[in-house]
C-alpha cells in the first residue's frame, strides 16, 4: 500500500536527504510579537513516529501549525517533505486540536470523511454521480477502505454527532488518511477520551505509522499511551525544544529539568517505560486555547 | 374528488373539485405571478436555509430579513420600488454584519449575535418610522411585515427569478467548500480552502434570499421557506445530498398549499405558509422519533458517551 514517491517526485525540488519528512533550523515562531519558542532544531525521518510533549502553553500546537505552514516562521527555514511549509498540502494529513462535534449536526460520519477527499474541490456533488464518473466511484471506495482501517464501519452512516468522542477521533483519523498522505500531523488526538479509547487509538496510530509507512507527528500532553512506539520525542519548554530517542529524553533528569518539578520515570514488569508525577492531562483543558491566541 | 354537497361560502367560491378548482386558481394573472414567485422564492430558500441551518446563522437569516422592511418601507417613501428597497436593506445589514470580527473557527461569537441584535432592533424602529411618514396606510405595513401576494407583478417576477437564478449558481460553485467549512473550519482552513472569504459571499447570498423570501412571506415571517423546509428535511436523513433535495421539495409544496389555500380564503398567506411549514416540521420530528424508537436497540448504550 505505501507508494514510492521519493523515487519519482517529478519536481525535483529537494531541500534536505530524501528521507527527511519535516525538518527545522533554528526556528522561532511569534505570535502577537511574543516568540513562543526560538532555536528550535529538529530533524524528523519518513516513516518515524514522533511525539511532541511539554506543558500546556508551551507551543505545541503552534509548531504542527508551522509545519502546516498556517503560521509562518519569524526566524530560521522549515521544509516539510522536502518543501517549503504550506506547499506540501496535499500530501499532509491534519488533525486539529478537537472540539466534539454538536451533538445536533445531521451529517454522517462518511460524509465528514469524504470532505477530507474532496471537501476543497469547487461545484457540489452531483448525486448518483458514481455511475458514470470514474473518479467519484475510486473516491467512494477509497473513503470505505479507510473507514475500514480504523474499524469505524459500524457507526460510519450514523450522524457524527451522535458517535462517542473515541469513535468520532477515529473517523477524524480516516478522514485525515483518505488522500493517502506521507506525513500526519495530529494536535491532541486523545484529549478529551477514556482511557481504553486512549490505548486503542493510540494503538491505531501506531498500526497506521508502520503499515502504511506514514510519518506521525503527534502532539500530547500524556506521553503514556503512546511511549511504547515513539521513534523520537521533541519536548518543548521554557521557549525552546529538545529533542532525542525516547530513551535520551524520557528519563527522570531531562524530565525533571525540563519541567522545573521532580519528576519520575519507571519501568513496568514487561519494560514499558511509564512517567510518572508528570502533570497529568486534566479531563478539560479550559487554559488550552490560550497558545492559539485568537 | 368531487362531493356535490359543500359549496364554499367564502370569496372565492370553493367548490372541492380538483379541475375546476385548480383552474379557478390560475384563471386570474396576479394568480399565476404568485405561483411564479412562489416557486422561485421555495426553490431559492430552500437551498440558502439549508446551508444558513448547517451553519446556525439563523438569528442572522431572520436579521437580514426583518432589516429588508425598512428598506422596502423607505423605498415606498422615497417614491422607488419595494422591491429595491428590499434588496438594499438586506444586502447593507449583511454588509455590516460581514464586518464583525469573527473568531478563527467561523462560529458565531458572543459579540456578533449582540451586533446583529442592535442592528435588527434599530431597522424596525426605521421601518416603523417610515411608514409613518410615508402617511402610513396600514395595509402596506401589513403586508411588508407578514406578506402579500396579491401585487406580484411581471416585473417582479422577472427579477426575482434572475437574482434567484444567480444565487443558485452561486451557490453550485461554492457549495461543496461551504459545506466542508461549516462542518469542519480548521481542516477546511489547512486544506487551503478559502473559510473567510466564503463566510462572507454567503452572507450576501443570504442577505439576497432573505429579501427575495421577506416579498412573499413578509419580512418577520421569513423563517416559514428560510428555517422550517431545512430543519424538517434535516430530521428526515442525515444524507447531505438528500436533505438538500428534501427542503427544496418541502418548501414548494408548502408554498404552492399555502397560496392556494390563501386564495380561497381571507387570511393573509404568511399565516399558510407558515403553519403548512410548522406542520411539515412536526410530521418530520415524529418521523425521526418513530425511526429513532425502532431503532433504539443500536443507539441507547452510545447516548451516554455521545454526550461527553
Amino acid at each position: 500500500m505505501t507508494e514510492p514517491d521519493d523515487t519519482q517526485r517529478p519536481d525535483g525540488v529537494v531541500t534536505g536527504p530524501q528521507d527527511v519528512a519535516v525538518a527545522f533550523r533554528d526556528a522561532a515562531v511569534q505570535l502577537g510579537g511574543r516568540t513562543i519558542w526560538s532555536g528550535v532544531d529538529l530533524e524528523v525521518r519518513q516513516g518515524e513516529f514522533v511525539a511532541v510533549l511539554g506543558p500546556n502553553g508551551v507551543g505545541k500546537s503552534t509548531m504542527v501549525k508551522a509545519a502546516l505552514g498556517v503560521l509562518p516562521l519569524s526566524e530560521g527555514t522549515a521544509s516539510v517533505l522536502g518543501k517549503p511549509p504550506g506547499v506540501a498540502g496535499r500530501e499532509i494529513g491534519y488533525l486539529p486540536q478537537r472540539r466534539n462535534f454538536d451533538a445536533g449536526m445531521r451529517v454522517r460520519g462518511v460524509d465528514v470523511v469524504r470532505l477530507g477527499s474532496d471537501g476543497d474541490r469547487w461545484g457540489v456533488p452531483i448525486p448518483g454521480g458514481e455511475r458514470f464518473l470514474r473518479w467519484r466511484r475510486q473516491q467512494r471506495q477509497r473513503v470505505e477502505e479507510v473507514i475500514e482501517l480504523v474499524g469505524a464501519t459500524a457507526y460510519a452512516d450514523r450522524p457524527i454527532g451522535q458517535v462517542s468522542g473515541g469513535e468520532q477521533q477515529r473517523l477524524l483519523i480516516a478522514q485525515a488518511l483518505v488522500r493517502r498522505p506521507r506525513l500526519l500531523l495530529l494536535d491532541e488526538p486523545l484529549d478529551s477520551l477514556d482511557l481504553p479509547n486512549q490505548a486503542a487509538v493510540a494503538a491505531l496510530i501506531a498500526r497506521i505509522c508502520a503499515d502504511q509507512g506514514v510519518t506521525v507527528m503527534i502532539v500530547a500532553h500524556d506521553v503514556n499511551p503512546i511511549l511504547s512506539s515513539l521513534d523520537q520525542v521533541v519536548y518543548l519548554a521554557n521557549g525552546g525544544a529538545v529533542s532525542g530517542t525516547p530513551d535520551e529524553v524520557i528519563n527522570s533528569e531531562t524530565l525533571s529539568a525540563l519541567y522545573a518539578t521532580p519528576i519520575e520515570v519507571l519501568h513496568t514488569s514487561d519494560g514499558r517505560p511509564v512517567v510518572v508525577g508528570q502533570p497529568e492531562a486534566p479531563a478539560h483543558h479550559a487554559d488550552r486555547h490560550a497558545e492559539h491566541g485568537h | 374528488m368531487g362531493t356535490d354537497g359543500m359549496t364554499g361560502h367564502l370569496t372565492g367560491g370553493l367548490q372541492w373539485n380538483l379541475g375546476n378548482d385548480t383552474r379557478q386558481l390560475f384563471a386570474y394573472h396576479f394568480m399565476v405571478n404568485a405561483f411564479r414567485a412562489g416557486t422561485v422564492v421555495a426553490v431559492v430558500a430552500g437551498a440558502v436555509g439549508w446551508f444558513m441551518v448547517l451553519r446556525r446563522q439563523s438569528f442572522v437569516g431572520h436579521t437580514l430579513a426583518v432589516v429588508s422592511f425598512p428598506g422596502a418601507a423607505g423605498a415606498i417613501w422615497l417614491g422607488l420600488s419595494a422591491t429595491l428597497g428590499f434588496f438594499v436593506g438586506s444586502l447593507a445589514a449583511a454588509v455590516v454584519i460581514a464586518l464583525v470580527p469573527r473568531s478563527g473557527s467561523g462560529s458565531p461569537s458572543s459579540e456578533e449575535s449582540a451586533v446583529i441584535g442592535t442592528v435588527q432592533a434599530f431597522a424596525l424602529a426605521c421601518g416603523v418610522l417610515f411608514v409613518s411618514l410615508y402617511g402610513g396606510f396600514l395595509d402596506s405595513l401589513t403586508g411588508l411585515l407578514f406578506g402579500t401576494f396579491l401585487g406580484v407583478s411581471d416585473r417582479q417576477v422577472v427579477t426575482l427569478a434572475l437574482v434567484g437564478v444567480a444565487m443558485l449558481v452561486v451557490l453550485g460553485c461554492i457549495g461543496r467548500p461551504l459545506f466542508f467549512a461549516t462542518v469542519d473550519a480548521d481542516v477546511a482552513a489547512a486544506r487551503r480552502v478559502p473559510v473567510r472569504v466564503l463566510s462572507v459571499v454567503f452572507l450576501l447570498v443570504l442577505g439576497c434570499t432573505a429579501a427575495e423570501v421577506s416579498q412573499i412571506t413578509g419580512a418577520l415571517l421569513v423563517f416559514a421557506l428560510l428555517v422550517m423546509p431545512a430543519a424538517a428535511a434535516q430530521q428526515l436523513t442525515a444524507r447531505p445530498i438528500w436533505s438538500l433535495a428534501a427542503t427544496m421539495v418541502i418548501g414548494l409544496v408548502v408554498t404552492w398549499l399555502a397560496l392556494a389555500v390563501a386564495y380561497f380564503s381571507i387570511y393573509p398567506v404568511g399565516f399558510y405558509v407558515t403553519t403548512f411549514g410548522f406542520a411539515a416540521y412536526l410530521l418530520a420530528a415524529g418521523f425521526r422519533w418513530v425511526a429513532n424508537r425502532s431503532g433504539s436497540r443500536r443507539r441507547l448504550p452510545v447516548m451516554g458517551v455521545a454526550a461527553a
